[in-house]
């Protein structure tokens, strides 16, 4: 199968032009004494006597930067022109979802009465946040199927922690202090970190060979010990767990608790629901399924929806209205575990997300996840030639391929193939994830790329594997075109140079 | 359809016809009817982006933003600086913006470059050597140095001054439920300040974790920090120090006080207000608990072809290859606001931060005698830019008369509705400062 070219492909940045490949210096490098950029009004406030605060006063000024404007502007252009994007082009990063991330939405986060609003602003003067807060609130609980939700957790592992201390709460309400989560081997790193630092102990239930939850060793593992399971479903190796009532039905069989890592979710939003599944307990992170941006490494948001009979340990406060929506205020539930956020969230993120799931509506987002599922499925269906793609069954909105044979055939492992997407014009897929897969290669095109930038993402991958049979030493010297090629992370972890003063000791 | 999928009617007809499929729903037969739904979400049909850009704005117009409608006189880890135009033009490139986590350094360069510059700054700022590449906020970055703390001397006692923000200190025991954590608190004295005990009368006391301060703390008082570090070697732990960043362009370093791990929120550094997020959490340490550090760590190194380049480092702490075992569990972290406390600190240069450092100072200082002068004398002795009042009335009451009058009256602390945590920053003319003063004389009368 082939796309033909109605088009070229849109997400392929190969093009982007690049003026030579020097060094770029520091900003401590370009800083010369009494150089300025600095502007600050004149306040008309008189200088006051320093004298209360004399034995606390510094000798020397911050070593901070001298530069100019002209000089500090042209550095972070610079350094921005040497970073791939999704404004760039496709960035097919398994279970990030890097989707494209629309510009109307940072015109929300510009508005002055939602962006400079003080988060101590009494509740009177903040009914615009408190009914957005509510607003989405009742998205997140309606796309997953649950009670009520906390938006403060900042991204989704501060999720996974909020629910899994709930989960402690709930069971010490009973009188019962079970130490176990189940995890499958599947799982991302911060499922099993979490659980380490909510004061449980990670209990590993294997795949079985169709890459879904072997039930019947989850039969063996689980007893009154187990305080619950935390899954993703589609899983992270994309595919939906079928049995996933019978895995719950399990948990719940001894009194434990099921949260959903909702990593995933652009899968089936509109589709199924974590709700309908069983779930108790559900993350979004917001940042992936509704198109907030990730900022180089984020911020991001992870609301926690439960079902109702948890929504007493959610940590408060939570925006609710005393008045049937005529007004609203802060209310903090009766056993609230407590806040997991200095003020309420990442509050800016939040609001983008909601204009993203406004501007799709309804239908918009189960056609968003259809789509999603749709493109994994061809460009693995494209791929299938090249790579053998991990597990038979059809995917959702990712997938994952191994080049465990190329590696045994030329010596070419999953991390070249990564390494020379770059230099066709693709960001590279994520490497050596999920860990039940050998040299996994886990792709995830997301619904916003074209079936013309599959193709050509296809195409890029085929001649990668057709070069590596002919000349594997060239596909292992990859990237070329790139600002800096392959780095010594050795030297790096062994004598750390973590800023410009280790530098210089 | 709205949707920012590119496919045309006829491309998904032809994808699908690739797999063998004839409609979508094909797509999802790997999921039990049962769970799959038949109705649309109970939720509103699509909406054009001018309508959302509307109701977003409706919303905006429903509550009170600094400057436009209301004078602030309130911070608490929230403060409301002026931004340089150059950090707005510059933080929102959308190569900063749309990338990810710089897992693949030759393409990362731009990120991994403005961080390693970024933990540069926090280091020299707080006077310690190393610094992390962000964590989600000042009350994040607080829970994560007690982790620290404990992960090194593996002591679960932590002694908490009172002075550390009330939000902060709930986030602590809410993480504390799960990290075993047994909280003490260290009260504060008449004058906001921590009343630490001295050695004699500490002959003998139990070993702790850490021993937490402000720097200067939520009430605003300036803390002794060679007490709080005596403090902390009688029992064997570690001194955090909670710093407010801007504080530190006068004051000394946290560090030069013998601070193990400082943190703070970087919200003063470039980051508007943002009703509390996304804000910045900062860490830095003492070079012997690197391995110990929570987070993303950029460094520095040398591509094949000997050219400098930055990459993460010191991966083997983290989630993803360590798992249950790690020393953290952040993932996504709040790096776009890194980038911009970096080129916002770029642009205030080392003495543009010093002349704002001293602006706040003066300005608070300035209304602390206006305020005393009808009667409201702080209680705060030794104060940078933040101090307490102690109000006649309800404070609650008083902020809420004072918003009419165009003011955010500062804060109320938890538990103390007789007084007034009040804030001036370089943004506070002295016009706003005696306005204020005139409407606080009014109300108290
Ligand atoms: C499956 C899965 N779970 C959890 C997370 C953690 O989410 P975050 O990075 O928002 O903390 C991720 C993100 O990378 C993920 O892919």
């Amino acid at each position: 199968m082939r796309f033909s070219s109605t088009s070229a492909p849109g997400g392929r940045a190969s093009s982007a032009p690049l003026v030579g490949d020097a060094e770029e210096p520091t900003i401590f490098e370009l800083s010369a004494p009494s150089r300025r950029s600095f502007s600050l009004r004149e306040t008309d406030v008189p200088a006051m006597d320093l004298g209360p605060i004399e034995a606390w006063l510094r000798d020397e000024p911050v070593e901070l930067p001298e530069v100019s404007e002209r000089d500090l502007v042209a550095h972070f252009t610079r350094l921005a022109s040497r970073n791939y994007s999704v404004d760039l082009g496709a960035y097919p990063l398994g279970s990030c979802t890097m989707k494209y991330n629309p510009k109307f939405a940072d015109q929300v986060a510009a508005i002055d009465g939602l962006t400079n609003v003080h988060p101590a602003t009494p509740p009177e003067a903040i009914q615009g946040w408190l009914r957005l807060f509510h607003e989405l609130e009742r998205y997140v609980c309606e796309i997953t199927g649950m009670a009520q939700a906390t938006l403060q957790p900042p991204a989704g592992a501060s999720g996974e922690l909020t629910g899994l201390l709930i989960m402690r709460a709930y069971h010490a309400s009973r009188g019962r202090t079970p130490r176990k989560v189940v995890i499958p081997d599947s799982a991302h790193g911060t499922n099993p970190a979490s659980v380490s630092l909510a004061g449980f102990q990670a209990v590993t239930v294997p795949s079985g060979a169709n890459g879904l939850v072997d039930l019947a060793k989850l039969r063996e593992l689980v007893d009154d010990d187990t305080a619950g399971i935390m899954l993703t479903n589609p899983n992270t190796l994309g595919l939906f767990e079928e049995e996933i009532r019978e895995i719950l039905e399990v948990i719940h069989g001894v009194d434990g608790l099921a949260y959903y890592d909702g990593a995933n979710l652009n899968a089936i939003v509109g589709v199924a629901r974590p709700g309908d599944m069983g779930f108790d307990i559900v993350h979004s992170n917001l940042h992936k399924t509704f198109a907030t941006p990730h900022g180089g490494g984020g911020p991001g948001a992870g609301p926690v929806a439960v079902v109702e009979h948890l929504a007493d340990f959610l940590p408060g406060p939570l925006a609710r209205s005393l008045d049937g929506g005529t007004s609203y205020t802060w209310m903090t539930p009766r056993r609230s575990i407590g806040r997991v956020h200095a003020f309420h969230g990442n509050s800016v993120v939040l609001a983008r997300a909601l204009a993203f799931m406004k501007y799709l509506g309804n239908e918009g987002m189960r056609t968003m996840s259809e789509l999603a599922v749709l493109n994994a499925n061809w460009l693995r269906a494209r791929l299938a030639d090249s790579f053998a793609v991990a597990y038979e069954q059809p995917c959702m909105h990712e997938f994952v391929v191994s080049a465990e044979a190329l590696k045994a055939e030329t010596g070419v492992r999953a991390l070249d193939v990564a390494k020379a997407l770059l230099d066709s014009g693709f960001h590279a897929p994520t490497v050596y994830f999920p860990l039940v897969v050998h040299e996994a290669l886990m792709i995830e095109p997301t619904e916003t790329e074209s079936p013309q930038t599959l193709e050509a993402m296809a195409s890029a991958l085929e001649n990668i594997v057709a070069m590596a049979h002919k000349d594997a030493a060239a596909v292992v010297s990859m990237p070329r075109n790139t600002p800096v090629r392959r780095l010594d992370e050795a030297l790096a972890a062994r004598r750390p140079i973590l800023t410009e003063d280790q530098r210089l000791r | 359809m709205p949707s920012f999928a590119p496919h045309t009617d006829e491309e998904i007809q032809q994808m699908l016809a690739d797999l063998g499929m004839s409609s979508l729903q094909e797509l999802y037969s790997s999921i039990p009817a049962a769970l799959l739904r038949t109705e649309p979400l109970a939720l509103p049909p699509d909406q054009s982006e001018i309508e959302v850009l509307e109701e977003f704005a409706a919303y905006g117009a429903q509550n009170a933003a600094v400057r436009s409608s209301l004078v602030n006189f309130a911070g608490g880890g929230a403060y409301d600086h002026d931004l340089s135009a150059a950090v707005r033009h510059l933080g929102s490139q959308s190569a900063f913006v749309t990338a990810y986590t710089p897992y693949q350094p030759e393409v990362a360069q731009g990120v991994l470059q403005a961080l390693f510059e970024f933990q540069t700054i926090i280091a020299r700022l707080f006077g310690l050597p190393i610094a992390n590449a962000s964590l989600y906020d000042g009350a994040a970055s607080l829970v994560e140095a007690v982790n620290m703390a404990v992960g090194f001397t593996k002591e679960r006692r932590i002694l908490v001054s009172a002075g550390v923000h009330p939000s902060y200190r709930e986030a602590l025991g809410t993480f504390g439920a799960g990290t075993h954590l047994l909280l003490e608190t260290i009260d504060l004295c008449d004058d906001d300040s921590t009343c630490f005990p001295s050695a004699d009368e500490e002959t003998e006391v139990p070993r702790a974790g850490a021993v937490i301060v402000g720097y200067p703390n939520y009430f605003g008082a300036i803390e002794d920090l060679a007490a709080a570090r005596a403090m902390a070697d009688r029992r064997g732990a570690l001194l955090i120090v909670v710093a407010d960043p801007v504080a530190l362009g006068l004051l000394r370093s946290p560090g030069e006080f013998g601070a193990d791990i400082v943190v703070g929120e970087g919200q003063s550094l470039g980051i508007p207000l943002s009703f509390g997020g996304p804000y910045l959490g900062l860490f830095a340490a003492k070079s012997e608990y690197v391995r110990l550090m929570p987070g993303r760590l950029v460094g520095e190194t040398l591509d094949q072809e000997g050219r400098r380049a930055f990459v993460t480092t010191l991966r083997t702490r983290e989630q993803d290859i360590r798992r249950e075992k790690a020393t953290s569990n952040v993932c996504t972290n709040q790096t776009l606001m890194a980038i911009q406390a970096a080129i916002h600190m770029s642009w205030l240069g080392k003495r543009g931060f010093q002349m704002l450092a001293r602006r706040n100072y003066d300005g608070a200082h300035y209304l602390a005698q206006q305020l005393a002068g009808i009667g409201l004398a702080a209680s705060t002795t030794h104060f940078f830019r933040e101090f307490t009042v102690h109000t006649p009335i309800s404070a609650t009451e008083l902020q809420h008369r004072m918003l009419a009058h165009g003011f955010l009256a500062g804060l109320v602390p938890p538990g103390h509705d007789d007084r007034l945590v009040v804030v001036v920053t370089e943004a506070r003319r002295r016009v706003e400062i005696d306005g204020f003063v005139d409407a606080m004389a009014k109300e108290l009368r």
